[in-house]
């Protein structure tokens, strides 16, 4: 066999190789991505519930909370930003750390101090490498996200929100995530989360519904007290969530066009190796030709 | 008579729903009972059991920790962080 033959065969090989991989890591993002949606109908109707009392209390009460009024001037923001632990999933990481940096550009023109708060291994080592500072991360389970931990991150940001500004506390809370459009489609979202803004977001209640009014128990203080950072866990979940079925939507489209790209390689070069052989044995029989002539004419 | 529409939702997913004539919870100043055609209400809940009583007799109780109650239009939604029927 020619070297230059052997070369394609070889290279035949490796694509065929990396093409198993590629295919297997498809099938399981796909039928992981079942897994996530279910998980996200199921916890829908928890954050509507929620997103529906919250609603409730803001319209019908005029109490002044901490959680839900404007701060005079605005000193520090946070931004959390979602990302997964792994890679091969496109642009999925690239796009929402992109959104996060245009938030942060923003903020800071608007003469506020950011600070970080990340989620997934990507993100932290997106700011590893750069050297930048982030206050939190919390890395391990983007692809399977628990609510515990959704909790863990709603009561550092809530407490880092009532601290004042002087000991290092935010103003502002931003978050920024992949939201699952659909199986092709994932956005990178960003939404402010404190103070709160109840009228945008994803589960709204109808807005021509009429509220009745309400009875609260204890007092309408201290349900907001209970309500708000129920609130925000649900949300922060709720992102957690819709993160975690992006990755898997993204992966699978990754691997799908990997493993398309890996069957264009392997037909290129078994043309080209056809095409190797076939010199080869052309040359081979012109060589035994050539040689038979020159026996024949030397007599 | 009319019937309590119920829903008992924890953080992953949706516990119990279903109608009743009656509802028992506990808040957090205290057990509550709660009857078709109850005025709009929003609580904090304590810990403890919910005791749902089913329109056709019969009875389910679930733990419900660290969530709210609201009752609007003979709706009553439980909310709670952890939930599960007993």
């Amino acid at each position: 066999m020619g070297a230059q033959l052997r070369v394609y065969r070889q290279k035949i090989k490796s694509a065929q190789t990396t093409k198993k991989i590629t295919r297997a890591m498809e099938l399981i993002a796909a039928s992981r991505i079942t897994k996530a949606q279910a998980r996200m109908s199921a916890s829908a109707p928890y954050s509507r519930a929620i997103t529906r009392a919250v609603s409730a209390v803001a319209t019908f009460s005029n109490v002044d909370h901490i959680l839900t009024t404007e701060p005079e001037k605005v000193e520090r923001a946070a931004v959390v930003i979602f990302s997964s632990d792994r890679g091969l999933a496109g642009a999925f990481n690239s796009n929402v750390l992109r959104e996060a940096e245009e938030l942060a550009t923003l903020l800071r023109s608007q003469g506020k101090d950011v600070v970080y708060y990340l989620i997934g291994r990507k993100a932290v080592g997106y700011f590893a490498f750069r050297k930048r500072a982030f206050v939190k991360e919390w890395v391990g389970e983007t692809d399977n996200p628990v609510f515990d931990t959704a909790k863990e991150i709603g009561d550092s940001l809530v407490s880092a929100f009532i601290a004042p500004a002087s000991e290092g506390g935010v103003d502002e809370i931003h978050i920024v995530y992949n939201r699952f459009v659909s199986m092709l489609t994932q956005t990178p979202e960003v939404v402010r989360l404190l103070p709160l803004e109840v009228v945008e977001g994803v589960e709204e209640p109808d807005n021509n519904e009429i509220f009745p009014l309400y009875e609260f128990e204890p007092e309408v203080g201290d349900v907001l007290d209970g309500l708000l950072p129920v609130y925000i866990e649900s949300r922060i979940f709720n992102a957690m969530l819709q993160s975690a079925t992006s990755k898997h939507a993204a992966t699978q489209k990754a691997m799908k066009s990997a493993s398309d790209n890996a069957d264009t390689l392997i037909k290129d070069f078994t043309r080209l190796a056809n095409n190797a052989r076939q010199s080869e044995i052309t040359q081979q029989i012109s060589e035994i030709v050539g040689g038979a002539d020159a026996l024949s004419t030397k007599h | 008579m009319a019937e309590l529409n119920v829903s008992l939702v924890s953080a992953d997913r949706e516990v119990w729903s279903g109608g009743a004539s009656m509802v028992v919870a506990r808040t957090t100043e205290g057990e509550i009972g709660l009857l078709p055609g109850h005025e709009p209400m929003l609580a904090i809940l304590g810990a403890g059991e919910v005791r749902i009583t089913l329109a056709g007799g019969g009875s389910v109780k679930a733990n419900a920790e660290e969530g709210f109650l609201s009752v609007e239009h003979d709706t009553v939604t439980i909310v709670a962080r952890h939930a599960t029927l007993v």
